[in-house]
């Protein structure tokens, strides 16, 4: 116990930082994957070859790699200076979009095609039918692997203490600097993510009881 | 193709998708040939950026390196795969304290980072005596959750099996223990494999948080090399190298499960799962 007492310091801004690079990198997950999702599913061959391009090679790279490659190589071509924060929620991004991409398509793919059908035949235009017809019903059908994959990307976030952010994964190099007991602390790194894995399984049970769409 | 969003497309829809179409490969040529212009632009396709491919020490090494990342991913898949029968096996247990404790530790060891669990092994064991490696605490870490996420796969299998499964056990006199490793847990295994094989895919990318704690993998190596001075620091060429070849292998993986997938649709002995469990199951190991 005195070791989480003794650093709160510590265990505070860390676990802040976690959750802040947590909820950056999922709504940016959230949006390019279903930018890459609609790719995926478009009606041109050209979109869809480049969506699963990306997915295959996205989805077969390993993180560390990928974070490797903007903090280590990406700066040397010289684009744009990127700090380590905004590095590693861009790193997080590129993987985990192409894991919401396919969570997403499935979800289009379990809408039946009379519902579009429906919604042409009421002379909705395709915006209409994609934003009010369509996706309202993909994304509640896929409420519980989207979270999970949410979840993934909240254990993923620590990958970064690798590459020099601050944030809950990092707590042990610094409380093995101060002498302290490198296990426990470490524990009360687990006990934390516990917690925020649990917070989430939560809104995953809730929402899913909340908007399950009855078919 | 007529699917959810789009109808069959007539002429005038036919001939604005070529527009598209073009306008999509412009905008992807103009982006690859800016990336490969910066790549150029920052030289990283001098010779001298490439020529450490070409030594004899480097290929070996590198071959070494690409050893360790295997033997690694060999020694959790198989740990795991055991830990996740067992715990499986527990989970679906008769007595409710073996069910409580199965399901605390693949709920305990699910929700903890396996980075952490790389941490434990390899800096927290030391702290109370324990000699620990490199290889070991990758090894443990990624067998504990890969494991716990392969137990949560294998119930989903074995509890999508018919009854009468059991039930004929059973009634052929088969003990309890006899009934789960005879009849169940191979029948869920099979029908469960390419889940299992894209878990597989996870831990192998996963030994790469190995470079972390040290462990000398490929991407450890490749980090390496482009840190070196003399082949003038080619981090860049390296990892495209080091990606190429985690592609590779993940992709021969890959192709292994869809293997077995149209190979278990042919044969008729291999009884379906739910696809909702089936989807969780994968999602959950993203």
């Amino acid at each position: 116990m005195n070791v989480l007492l003794d650093n709160l310091d510590l265990f505070g801004p860390f676990f802040l930082r976690t959750i802040e690079l947590f909820v950056l990198s999922a709504v940016g997950s959230l949006i390019w994957g279903t930018i890459l999702a609609m790719l995926r599913v478009s009606p041109v061959p050209v979109f869809r070859a480049v969506g699963t391009a990306y997915v295959t090679i996205a989805r077969n790279t390993p993180l560390t790699l990928v974070f490797a490659f903007f903090v280590f190589a990406y700066p040397l071509l010289d684009i744009v200076k990127v700090d380590y924060f905004p590095a590693a929620v861009i790193a997080l991004t590129v993987y985990t979009s192409a894991f919401i991409c396919e969570v997403v398509r499935s979800g289009i793919n379990t809408v039946p095609v009379g519902q579009a059908e429906a919604g042409r035949a009421l002379g909705l235009t395709f915006g209409q039918i994609l934003g009010q017809v369509v996706l309202p019903q993909a994304l509640r059908s896929v409420v519980p692997p989207l979270i999970s994959t949410l979840i993934a990307l909240l254990k993923n976030t620590t990958i970064a203490a690798g590459f020099s952010v601050a944030e809950a994964g990092a707590i042990r190099s610094y409380l093995s600097e101060r002498g302290e007991n490198q296990l426990v602390g470490l524990l009360w790194v687990a006990l934390g993510f516990i917690i925020l894995v649990a917070v989430l399984s939560f809104v995953q049970r809730s929402l899913e009881k909340r908007w399950s769409v009855a078919r | 193709m007529s699917n959810v969003l789009f109808d069959v497309p007539g002429p005038k829809a036919r001939l604005r998708y070529r527009g598209y179409a073009v306008v999509g490969i412009v905008v992807v040529v103009a982006f690859i040939a800016y990336i490969g212009w910066r790549f150029y632009d920052s030289g990283q396709f001098t010779a001298r950026k490439w020529e450490w491919l070409e030594y004899a020490q480097v290929q070996s090494d590198l071959a070494n390196a690409v050893l360790q990342t295997l033997e690694a991913f060999a020694a959790a898949a198989v740990l795991a795969l055991i830990f996740g029968a067992v715990f499986a096996a527990g989970r679906l247990s008769d007595h409710a304290w073996i069910r409580g404790i199965a399901g605390f530790v693949v709920e305990f060891f699910r929700a903890i980072p396996a980075l952490i669990l790389m941490f434990l092994f390899y800096f927290g064991l030391p702290t109370v005596g324990v000699p620990t490696t490199p290889f070991l605490g990758v090894v443990f870490g990624l067998t504990l959750y890969n494991g716990s996420v392969l137990a949560e796969v294998f119930r989903a299998g074995i509890q999508s099996l018919p009854k009468g499964q059991s039930e004929a056990a059973y009634a052929l006199g088969m003990r309890k223990t006899q009934v789960m490793f005879l009849v169940l847990l191979p029948q869920a295994i099979r029908a469960m494999l390419p889940t299992i094989i894209s878990q597989l895919v996870v831990l192998l990318k996963d030994t790469a948080l190995g470079f972390i704690i040290t462990f000398q993998e490929l991407l450890y190596y490749a980090r390496y090399i482009g840190s070196q001075g003399t082949f003038g620091r080619p981090i860049v060429p390296s990892t495209i190298v080091a990606t190429g070849i985690y592609v590779a292998m993940c992709l021969l993986l890959t192709a292994l499960a869809t293997y077995l997938e149209r190979r278990n649709r042919r044969s008729k002995k291999v009884l379906g799962t739910p696809p909702t469990a089936v989807q969780e199951a994968v999602a959950a190991s993203a």
